[in-house]
């Protein structure tokens, strides 16, 4: 799979096999091949090259690639597509990602599967382009305007650039909400060599439809026991009406009611926490007999990795905790190695923002911050020096 | 006179959410009858009709049609129902939205999807002002008018529609008053069977808050108005299409044919799988 | 707005009108004028009474002036009125 010119492939759906690729191109096979059908967005470095291959892939496929006027545009198109039932996403980066935080409180009130890509760069504002971050976290989860939850995912290899994203349509489709894919310009543009499966084999899930017939007083918005409302879209015959306004089950604006609120933003929270234990993942490296942890996600985990081995090689115990799942983020499991071990260390490309979950959830046991801004991630001499540092 | 039978137009309306939530008189409610009676004598499948609209009073229209239905954040219909009528080109799409989240927040929306030529009908309630929020100005306040935020009156150049559609490239452009019932009705049909980008301006009264403001307090003043001030002048040049309060130029301005977006995207999608 | 007319059809004898027939959901009228104010043969006036909103909803002063020009249930902005033709095999 290459970049240069036209493939010589025939257009599978699944490019499966061993494959030589960039993390932006192994996203975008994994959205295809999680059933992604429609793509709108606005070039932005460092994630154009995930519109430029969904450009050249979906037609081949039968799907639908649109370049938006903004990202505002690209996130309402998403939304649009989702609901006319097919599944849906975008890609941009710091910038594009604030311009969508309105969109993506309309997503969530309306509980729309859909996926973000954002190949996180160094900001704020325009910042570095063309250099990796790991600066908007927090905004992923805090974005937008009100109360609600996330899902958000950070790979930090090309396979799982690949992977993840499949995951996040999974997610998103299971728990019909936004799902955050947190890369960052490293894992985007670095090439690695990666395992496509077959296509039987890659796990796909589907939104889960009404079992009820369209009638008058079909509610859009009823939650099945898992507080996930099955979903009609466009053109089943559901006549439904759905609206970013405080709304009730059969989606009509309720704007004057606090019940109405009460019951509807606490759902919305709850569909995601109250399922935390089937959402959250979190990858150990020798971390049971750990009495340092370091805990990284993203291009920083890669460092991690390397510095908690050469630290095991020199006789120290230390381990690592990844989590894979950012959002919710992965309380219980630090909690409870924080009170196995005597220190934490967190290296991120920012200025502190999981170190602040990692810190609430680990309490008492002291955490080290190794922040990183810049064109250079952590060098995993930096981190093994960390973990020198707790060990005397 | 019997009380016994129902509205013609009943199966278009959510009846449980009838009466609307407009004020009397407001030129809203006449256009959903319009659209209602265009649905209706075009005997279109409801179960292929998609309604979306932004916010102000018009944006509420949504949630009154018996048909699919979403009612997205300011200014972005248009956008939206780009995703929705590419996901399923067989939907009937329809933008029914105000002046202002039609052209101030959302203007660039309107102008690429018209100069796409996204095939999707676009009906503007054009009441010159902001009326869910109070009362503020927008892009089609008039010059001097009187509203909360040109306290002095307004001293900001209004956009003429007609001549922003056409000069996107909108394939069927149009602008009514509430008072041309019938002609609306005929320009929604129109629009509604044509493939390309179509624009309906209509010259909606808002007596509660504009006409309050601006010396009409009644409908039937700024229904008035309307009389008095509109002319049907057909296939005038746009630019000359004037909207000023002594004379309103009403009439089909731009009736012309043009490949679609959905159009070259299905014949590109086929050459595409031909070449492999 | 009436509409005054002054020619009269030579076969005015021979061609019978349709009969209309006024129907008024006076609950949803919220009194805005618009039927009584424009329809061109003064046919409805604002009645006495008061529905369930506060308002005056109209009534028909002659039903047989009515020319089921159906302007009325076209500029209502609250479905509140409409028209249908008279079954006249039984006769008006």
């Amino acid at each position: 799979m290459t970049t240069a010119s036209t493939s010589v492939e025939k257009p599978r759906v699944v490019r499966s096999g061993r494959r030589f690729t960039s993390g932006d191109i192994a996203c975008a096979e994994g959205a295809l091949a999680a059933g992604c059908r429609f793509f709108a967005g606005y070039p932005i470095t460092p994630a154009t090259e995930i519109a430029e291959h969904m450009a050249r892939r979906l037609p081949e496929i039968g799907g639908v690639y649109i370049q938006m006027e903004d990202e505002i545009a690209s996130m309402a198109a998403v939304i649009g597509a989702s609901y006319a039932g097919v599944k849906a996403m975008t890609a941009t980066s710091g910038p594009g990602f604030s311009l969508m935080m309105e969109n993506i409180g309309l997503a969530l009130m309306t509980e729309t599967p859909c996926v973000i890509v954002n190949v996180m760069r160094g900001g704020p504002s325009t910042g570095q382009p063309t250099m990796p971050g790991q600066q908007d976290v927090m905004q992923a989860r805090w974005g937008s305007h009100g109360d609600y939850e996330i899902i958000a995912l950070a790979p930090s290899s090309v396979q799982e650039m690949f992977d993840l994203t499949v995951e996040a349509f999974n997610l998103a489709e299971t728990y019909r909400v936004p799902v955050f894919v947190l890369a960052d310009e490293i894992v985007g543009h670095m090439w690695e060599r990666i395992t496509i499966l077959e296509a039987e084999s890659i796990k796909i899930v589907n939104r889960k439809k009404p079992t009820v017939p369209p009638s008058n007083e079909f509610a859009p918005f009823k939650p099945d026991e898992d507080l996930v409302p099955p979903m009609a879209v466009f053109g089943e015959g559901y006549h439904f009406h759905a609206t970013g306004l405080t709304h009730d089950e059969r989606g009509y604006p309720r704007t004057e009611s606090a019940e109405a609120q009460t019951r509807l933003v606490q759902r919305l929270c709850n569909k995601i926490r109250e399922n935390k234990g089937r959402i959250i993942r979190v990858e150990n490296a020798m971390l049971e007999d750990a009495e340092v942890a370091v805990v990284a996600y993203g291009i920083a985990a890669r460092a991690a990795l390397s510095a908690v081995r050469k630290a095991r090689a020199k006789g120290i115990k230390a381990g690592l905790l990844r989590p894979v799942t950012l959002w919710p983020f992965s309380e219980e499991q630090v909690a409870q190695m924080a009170r196995r071990v005597k220190a934490i260390v967190v290296p991120e490309m920012n200025c502190g923002q999981i170190v602040r979950e990692v810190e609430r959830a680990a309490k008492e046991t002291p955490v080290i911050f190794l922040p990183k801004l810049g064109e250079e991630p952590h060098k995993p001499d930096e981190i093994l020096d960390a973990i020198k540092e707790v060990q005397k | 006179m019997t009380e016994e039978l129902p509205h013609p137009y009943e199966k278009f309306l959510r009846k449980d959410r009838i009466p609307h939530i407009w004020c009397e008189g407001c030129g809203n409610g006449i256009i959903l009858n319009c659209f209602a009676r265009a649905l209706d004598e075009l005997n279109i499948d409801l179960n292929k009709v998609a309604v979306i609209s932004g916010i102000g009073c018009i944006g509420r229209v949504s949630g009154y049609t018996n048909t699919d239905s979403f009612h997205t954040t300011h200014g972005r219909p248009i956008a939206f129902a780009t995703g929705v009528k590419l996901a399923n080109p067989e939907l009937k799409v329809v933008v029914i939205s105000g002046d202002g989240d039609l052209f101030a927040i959302g203007g660039n929306h309107f102008i690429h999807a018209a100069r796409r030529n996204l095939d999707i009908q676009v009906i503007c309630a054009n009441n010159f002002i902001y009326g869910m929020t109070g009362g503020q100005g927008g892009p089609t306040t008039p010059l001097d008018a009187w509203t909360t935020t040109t306290p002095y009156g307004n001293i900001e150049q209004a956009f003429n529609l007609v001549h922003l559609a056409a000069a996107c490239g909108a394939v069927y452009v149009a602008r009514w008053t509430t008072l041309h019932t019938r002609w609306l009705t005929e320009s929604i049909k129109k629009a509604l069977q044509k493939e390309g980008f179509s624009f309906i301006e209509v010259v909606s009264q808002c007596p509660e808050i504009f006409g309050r403001y601006n010396n009409m307090e009644t409908s039937i003043k700024m229904m008035q108005w309307f009389k008095e001030a509109s002319e049907v002048q057909h296939f005038s040049e746009p630019s000359k299409a004037e909207i000023t309060p002594h004379r309103i130029v009403v009439g089909e301005f731009i009736d012309i044919e043009k490949p679609s977006y959905g159009r070259l995207l299905r014949e590109m999608k086929v050459k595409v799988s031909e070449k492999k | 707005m009436p509409v005054k007319t002054w020619r009269r059809p030579l076969d005015a004898d021979k061609v019978k009108p349709p009969k209309a027939e006024v129907h008024v959901l006076k609950d949803r009228c919220k009194g805005c004028g618009f039927c009584i104010e424009f329809c061109p043969k003064e046919v409805l006036e604002e009645s006495n009474e008061i529905n369930e909103r506060g308002v005056h909803p109209p009534r028909v002063k002659d039903e047989n002036r009515c020319a089921l020009c159906g302007f009325c249930a076209a500029v209502c902005p609250d479905f509140a009125i409409f028209t249908t033709e008279k079954n006249c095999k039984e006769g008006c």
